[in-house]
């Protein structure tokens, strides 16, 4: 089974992101992320013009799997999300 | 400062109003790292775990401990970071539920 595509925007400083992170490193997905802490000016707006369209919060992380979107390091959802 | 020095010297402070850092070291050690970029790079310890706007006045309610502490830790046991948290958190009397996001997202600066 393909996986789904996986996206994580996330903060450089934040032990929830971090914890996303390692937890996806240990299940072995594929992921794109971004530190939105890292970028500055218009490439920090575009991203969270982005960001806002997925969770209005804006709130780190948000993790995009496939169709779906996880708001926090919540576990049993992104397990689920990726069908583990 | 380093992230030890910072522990220690923020927990004699905290630990008194009923506010005790995770048992979880590793966590905690990583947020303090967290404190101190954000102290370099805005000049104040806004939260790690939320985006900051570099704009002190925009930030205030979330420089470190932030006003939202309070009511998470009553209401969940830990503040959003899981930095702070109550005795019952740490003793595992308390489920250990995901802290969401209190700050109004007009409080953003941008």
């Amino acid at each position: 089974m393909d996986q789904p595509n996986v996206k994580v925007f996330s903060l450089s400083t934040c032990s929830h992101c971090k914890s996303t992170k390692q937890f996806l490193n240990e299940c072995t997905v594929k992921y794109e992320f971004v530190d939105v802490d890292l970028l500055d000016g218009n490439e920090r707006k575009a991203i969270l013009e982005d960001v806002k369209k997925f969770n209005p919060r804006c709130s780190f992380p948000t993790i995009i799997i496939g169709e779906k979107v996880i708001v926090g390091y919540k576990e049993e959802e992104i397990k689920e999300a990726l069908g583990l | 400062m380093d992230a030890q020095q910072l522990y220690e010297t923020l927990k004699k402070v905290q630990e008194p109003k009923g506010y005790y850092f995770s048992n979880d070291k590793k966590r905690v050690f990583e947020l303090m790292d967290g404190l101190l970029v954000n102290k370099e790079r805005y000049g104040y310890m806004a939260c790690p775990c939320r985006l900051a706007s570099g704009n002190r006045e925009n930030d205030k309610d979330i420089i470190c401990p932030c006003v939202y502490r309070k009511p998470d830790v009553e209401e969940f046991g830990s503040c959003y970071c899981n930095l702070y948290v109550s005795k019952e958190w740490n003793e595992g009397k308390i489920p250990h539920d995901y802290v969401p996001e209190r700050r109004p997202p007009e409080k953003m600066g941008f």
